[in-house]
């Protein structure tokens, strides 16, 4: 039997629930009461969080898709979502290859990420001087 | 040593010398104990259906009405934890899998969480022996320095294995190495204590039913 | 050579944006388990600044922690953290080779010294006076020492280097060492596993160029934010350890239920790593998650901890002692119950019935 010809057979498992998801959104109900009466931001990470099969995609469901939704290029894709709840968002950041390096939720106005950093700002600055340079030039 | 050595050590050289010194006092102290034999009973046997040996093996596991009422803790509490002992030590599938790696018999567990509930029950109950023991005046005067000895080493496996599986305490690696070291510590006292009741009851019942019913009376 | 620009500038003229590096840093912190705050502190301490010296040595080991670092061909997190560095000398990664490559090293070392990190992989040889592993004719023993004089922390990259690894499993033929057991006047930290996951090693030097020291360590040395959980705590499957179901061999009924592998051997509750939380492979998965139980490799000593496969509730070794002990019992039983009936058939002997004189005595 050549390399090609060996069959692939995948199994999935039954999702099953460990109760990972009731208690994130506590957790996050709590997180975001405390943005809201003393604006302090915070992120939980997902990836180190043991879900079992089926939770991830659960968690997702429960917290619902809101008004923003943006992609950023920088090194890969970047997901920024904000959830059906305003303050609480989903990050997500890829690698050029497609592998998730970082996946939390934010609970904050505005996830950092969204903002113009100061030092590409200032860089900016630069080439549209340039820019404008060449246009006169 | 650091701890991982520790959990090896007692996992490999330390049972095997747990082991061997078990074997070998238990045989020992079985040997000598039976080849002393009894005088010779030159009477007469008057035999009395159904008074044997054998049946005494079994009636003595009941306790007669009046010393039942002088001290039921004495003897509830004692089935409870013995019966508890055997339930973790025989049920939890991490034992069994020791046993099946030893001598190669397996057999189904019970839920973690009913192995959990019992240990509780018989560590409660085993602290209350010791404090009945230590109340009530009869069985303080009597009791000797092997009596609460013979009672920590049987405590400890059970304590350690509980806090190691809740991860109490200590490191998991070293509460683990604590468990099996306490072990190994009552499997090398057995022979030696009046922990060998567990192999010589047997025969002590027997040799009195066998002696009464010789006499006509069945025990 | 360390270099005269910053960080920032660097990544600048890479055409890497601030917000990119700010992506990849904030990634870093949480999986430090950092606050997000720290992400960005991250970023901002770093871009500013100057990329240190980093001096590689290689001793008796496989090459695995260097794979395992190196195993992108795209801009990765690893790859970000490289660019930090200025890898003067790494054997395997270099171009150089020969004596001009030990030139650019001791040239690097006197240059920098005081301030360049030493990172290490494999053991260290002290056998047969060194002589079991050397590189350009001197021993491993002695290039450690003299590159440990300069530097201003000492990483031990592997479990070879942290704790001995596989060169010290018994019989140790080779006298091999961990790092620790030489420089005892430098801090050095101890990132083990076989190999340890990429991103602890880029994590820890991140740490150390962003907080100038290194972080905090177990007793053993090792980053407390990447090995403080065992594997059990933070394992996925834990549920099923706790309820008792155990799969029993590999594909077996447990086994595609993704039940606990305690029974075919994990090593998860004696095992400190970051496998469970952090992963391999960009998160993919780790051992468990793929069906085999752990081996423990992140713990010194674990290749001399009994089979892979043998559960943590059961021997590491024979029990011999057993049929000795038999014949040894039976032995000594009867060599006493011979005693005893001595003494009994001599008691009975030197009995002397007592008469109503004695009483009257």
């Amino acid at each position: 039997m050549s390399l090609h010809n060996i069959p692939i057979k995948s199994e999935s498992v039954e999702p099953y629930s460990i109760g990972n998801p009731r208690a994130l959104l506590t957790e996050i109900a709590a997180r975001l009461e405390k943005l809201a009466k003393e604006g302090v931001a915070s992120s939980m990470d997902l990836n180190s969080l043991p879900f079992a099969p089926g939770e991830y995609d659960q968690l997702r469901v429960l917290l619902g898709d809101g008004e923003v939704n943006a992609r950023i290029d920088a090194m890969g894709a970047s997901e920024v979502m904000e959830t059906r709840y305003p303050g609480v968002w989903w990050v997500t950041h890829y690698n050029v290859e497609g592998d998730i390096i970082a996946d939390s939720i934010e609970i904050t106005e505005i996830p950092e990420i969204l903002k113009s950093q100061p030092a590409d700002i200032e860089g900016g600055l630069a080439l549209l001087q340039a820019q404008i340079h060449g246009l006169d030039a | 040593m650091n701890q991982d050595q520790f959990l090896t050590w007692v996992r490999g050289p330390g049972l095997n010398i747990a082991l061997g010194v078990f074997v070998l006092g238990l045989l020992w102290r079985l040997f000598e104990i039976y080849t002393l034999g009894r005088k010779p009973d030159l009477a007469a046997p008057r035999r009395r259906p159904g008074a044997s040996g054998l049946r005494t093996m079994f009636t003595r596991s009941i306790p007669a009405q009046t010393l039942f009422k002088r001290s039921a803790l004495s003897y509830v509490a004692g089935y409870v934890f013995h019966i508890g002992l055997a339930v973790i030590v025989l049920l939890f599938a991490q034992h069994i899998r020791l046993i099946r790696s030893v001598v190669g018999l397996s057999w189904p567990a019970l839920p973690a969480p009913v192995i959990d509930a019992t240990t509780v029950v018989t560590l409660a109950t085993m602290v209350l022996i010791l404090v009945d023991r230590i109340n009530k005046p009869v069985k303080r005067f009597i009791s000797t320095f092997q009596d609460y000895a013979v009672w920590t080493v049987t405590f400890l496996p059970v304590l350690t294995g509980y806090m190691a599986n809740r991860h109490f305490l200590l490191p998991y690696t070293v509460m683990l190495a604590l468990h099996i070291l306490s072990a190994e510590l009552l499997l090398a006292c057995m022979p030696f204590t009046k922990l060998i009741h567990a192999f010589t009851l047997w025969g002590s019942r027997w040799y009195n039913g066998d002696a009464n019913a010789k006499k006509g009376v069945p025990v | 050579m360390a270099d005269q620009k910053t960080v920032g500038e660097r990544l600048a003229e890479q055409g890497v944006s601030r917000r990119a590096f700010l992506k990849f840093c904030a990634a870093l912190a949480t999986m430090m388990a950092l606050p997000p705050e720290a992400g960005r502190a991250m970023a901002e301490a770093l871009a500013q600044s100057r990329r240190p010296s980093v001096i590689w040595l290689s001793f008796q080991e496989c090459t695995g922690c260097t794979e395992s670092l190196t195993r992108s061909a795209s801009p990765t997190l690893e790859n970000m953290i490289f660019n930090m560095i200025s890898l003067d000398y790494h054997e395997t990664l270099q171009a150089a080779s020969g004596y001009g490559a030990e030139k650019s090293r001791a040239d690097a070392m006197k240059e920098n010294y005081g301030k360049y990190l030493l990172l290490v992989d494999g053991s260290v040889a002290l056998g047969q006076g060194g002589a079991y592993s050397t590189v350009a004719g001197r021993s491993n023993l002695d290039m450690l020492q003299e590159a440990a004089k300069g530097a201003a922390a000492v990483v031990a990259v592997g479990t070879c280097s942290s704790f001995g690894g596989i060169p010290a499993a018994q019989p140790n033929p080779t006298g091999a060492v961990p790092v620790t057991d030489i420089v005892k006047d430098k801090p050095v930290i101890n990132v083990s596993g076989c190999p340890p996951i990429p991103v602890v090693i880029t994590g820890v030097l991140a740490h150390y160029l962003t907080f100038g020291q290194l972080p905090a360590l177990d007793a053993l040395g090792r980053p407390t934010a990447f090995y403080g959980n065992s594997i059990h705590d933070r394992c996925y499957r834990r549920p099923f350890y706790d309820q008792g179901k155990f799969a029993k061999t590999f594909d077996d009924e447990g086994a595609r239920n993704g039940w606990c592998l305690f029974e075919l051997g994990c090593k998860g509750p004696t095992t400190h790593n970051a496998c469970a939380t952090t992963k391999w492979n960009g998160g993919t998965s780790f051992p468990i998650e793929s069906g085999h139980g752990c081996l423990g490799c992140s713990e010194p000593n674990f290749w001399d901890g009994g089979s892979f496969y043998a559960p943590l509730s059961t021997p590491t070794s024979a029990l011999s002692l057993a049929t000795d002990a038999v014949v040894a019992g039976v032995a000594v039983g009867a060599a006493v119950s011979v005693a005893n009936r001595m003494k009994k058939k001599h008691a009975k002997a030197g009995h002397e019935p007592a008469t109503v004189s004695d009483l009257k005595k």
